[in-house]
């Protein structure tokens, strides 16, 4: 089938397969796993666009020109603050996948309180060898992001149904429920209601399935804030249930920490919670 | 309020015999769904062996807080409600409506999709559960566009009611005038006594089952315990509403402060939406299949809480939790009498336990209808 224009196209419409690469910032390259585990539908998506670069699937042009680029990582060195620009007037269509992309994931703790050097001087034997920038930052810090895919991991149900709106011609439906919704249409039984077990869930985006609740944990946000998230309700709830504020802190600030509304629910929380509403 | 607790016609089965009737369901080709302990509650599940329900099981409830234990009495149906009971296997949380294909020429074919709905026996339905199902009923079934999946799955239905005799503290069906005890509605209906139970049919599927099923006639006594229990049961409900028709009473009050109150609360999470047995919001979406050849049609819940569900070109209409909310009650308590002749709510109070803060909705609408 005939790829159509790809959306917000600057300079015209695509002609031929559309050409895609995959590259990776400051992450696990858990998300690019998303690919790479699609099984049937890898060949068929190899057939549909010419692939130029994704170094862990073995095709190597990081300079290529894409119509569609998929970004996975943060932004963590001076080398990737450079790299991200050219990868941006590479490309004409901006993928951010994943938590690390969209918020700059775990590793943007360090942003929360300025102690970058001293952890560095904790962890490594010789910490004058690294050369990093103070903080993890998302792709949209850098450069226009086009479309942001969130999650720690992304799964594969995402990206397929972001390359086939692409394909199309038109922009993926975004999630925009909580995952409490996905876990009642999966019917999970509530283990914040059933087992008194603090739970990250109504605050949180779409998308997962609910996939931890379904197997009776409970949802630790890793697909970061959900519009309309009352953080501060859950925050006096997680106290209700006996969660300490340093521990309610560490449940906003965990994977999604650079979200605004996840970083600001966690400050509140350390500050000694959300007695004021 | 008067409670109608006759327990009339009624056979005796006794307890050691309960497997009869999921065997005479069985040979009679239902598929029985039925009470059971999973994740710490009871949910409807398939079930083929009587000693796999709830035997010896109880629940308590209150505001956000819902857990099981231990229930000396032995009994099987000693327990209000869990999160779900009927909703889902009618009005299925997900399901495709239609697949549209693409052949070489690019010619589209829409295709609906075929439900195949295989009969299916739900035992244990409570008053509440019923009082619902009619209201779903005249949503989806009876109205001018009737739906066909859901009609077929409601064709396939055989139900056996439980008359509720433990009422959580969350449940107020008896200010709905929806229970304790199940008056219609239902194939067969039991009352569970120590001894056993107490079979009444309420359709002419109901009362072939009951003809197969070893009972005995049941003794005045049994009757007078069985009506007595339910009696009790109504009696020992803590929570009301404060009418049973509130319309004018919520309209004239969009502006109550109680509204942006209750939404400083409100997680606007959908718990509420989801598990009430009436509310029967959907959205639609397709599934395209990624060579783009194929695309499934496809409907999910969906709740008043979402963005999505007042989303129009440029925008939703109800951006925050203070107008969702408002939207969810003043739907549930007043539009629901102009659309469907009565309240949309039958006190079952799954919205008050499962709310993860504990909203209660008994509570919130006394505030708003006050003064």
């Amino acid at each position: 089938m005939d790829a159509k224009p790809l959306p917000k196209s600057d300079d015209g419409p695509v002609t031929g397969r559309p050409t895609v690469a995959v590259h990776k910032f400051t992450s696990c390259d858990g998300c690019q796993l998303a690919f790479l585990n699609l099984g049937d539908d890898l060949l068929t998506l190899a057939g549909l666009v010419d692939i130029r670069h994704f170094a862990e699937a073995g095709m190597v042009d990081p300079e290529a020109q894409v119509d569609i680029a998929f970004v996975e990582g943060s932004i963590t060195t001076p080398d990737e603050y450079e790299r991200i620009r050219r990868i941006r007037a590479s490309s004409r269509f901006l993928v951010a996948l994943g938590a690390c992309a969209t918020a700059g994931g775990l590793q943007a703790l360090r942003n929360l309180n300025g102690l970058t050097q001293e952890w560095m001087a904790g962890i490594y034997a010789t910490p004058a060898y690294i050369r990093t920038l103070e903080t993890s930052t998302a792709i949209s810090t850098h450069v226009k992001v086009d479309l942001e895919l969130w999650g720690c991991p992304v799964n594969g149900r995402q990206v397929l149904g972001a390359v086939r709106a692409l394909l199309f011609g038109v922009l993926p439906e975004r999630e925009h429920d909580k995952v409490c919704l996905e876990c009642k249409r999966e019917r999970a039984v509530c283990v914040m209601v059933a087992r008194g077990i603090p739970c990250m869930g109504p605050v949180t985006l779409s998308g997962c399935g609910a996939l931890c609740p379904r197997f009776g944990r409970d949802c630790y946000a890793c697909y970061g804030p959900a519009e309309n998230a009352n953080t501060a309700a859950l925050g006096r709830r997680l106290a209700g249930l006996g969660l300490p504020p340093e521990a309610a802190a560490h449940r906003f600030h965990f994977i999604n920490n650079g979200a605004p509304a996840f970083l600001e629910a966690g400050r509140r929380a350390a500050e000694g919670g959300f007695d004021d509403g | 309020m008067d409670i109608d607790v006759s327990v009339r016609e009624s056979r005796f089965l006794p307890s050691a015999d309960l497997q009869n009737l999921l065997d005479v369901l069985t040979e009679a080709g239902y598929e029985c769904i039925g009470p059971r302990v999973r994740d710490g509650a009871i949910v409807y599940e398939p079930v083929t062996r009587a000693a796999e329900l709830p035997y010896g099981i109880t629940d308590s409830q209150g505001p956000g807080e819902y857990r099981l234990r231990a229930d000396a009495g032995g009994r099987c149906f000693a327990w209000a409600n869990g999160p779900q009971a009927l909703k889902p296997l009618l009005f299925a949380p997900q399901e495709s409506l239609w697949m549209v294909s693409r052949d070489a020429q690019g010619r589209l074919a829409f295709i609906p999709a075929q439900t195949l709905a295989r009969p299916i026996a739900v035992l244990g339905v409570r008053a509440c559960d019923l009082a619902a199902l009619r209201l779903q009923d005249a949503h989806f079934r009876d109205g001018p566009r009737p739906d066909p999946a859901y009609g077929a799955r409601r064709d396939a239905l055989f139900l056996i009611a439980v008359h509720c005799t433990h009422p959580a503290a969350t449940c107020f069906c008896v200010s709905t005038g929806d229970g304790p005890h199940a008056d219609s509605g239902y194939d067969l209906a039991l009352s569970e006594i120590d001894e056993g139970f107490l079979v009444e049919a309420g359709s002419v599927a109901g009362g072939v089952i009951l003809r197969r099923l070893p009972t005995v006639e049941a003794t005045t006594r049994q009757r007078e315990t069985a009506a007595g229990e339910i009696e009790a049961g109504a009696r020992a409900q803590q929570r009301a509403l404060p009418g049973t028709d509130l319309r004018d009473t919520l309209f004239e009050r969009l502006e109550h402060p109680r509204w942006e109150e209750v939404a400083q609360r409100c997680l606007s999470c959908t718990n509420c939406t989801s598990v009430c047995p009436t509310c029967f919001c959907y959205s639609e979406h397709d599934a395209p299949r990624l060579d783009g050849g194929e695309s499934a049609h496809y409907r999910q819940w969906d709740s008043c809480f979402t963005i999505g569900h007042s989303y129009i070109h440029g925008g939703a209409v109800r951006g925050g939790t203070r107008e969702r909310y408002r939207q969810w009650l003043t739907h549930k308590l007043g539009g629901w009498h102009d659309q469907y002749g009565r309240s949309g709510c039958v006190g079952c109070g799954r919205c008050i336990t499962w709310c993860p803060v504990g909203i209660d909705i008994t509570e919130e609408t006394r505030a708003i209808c006050a003064d």
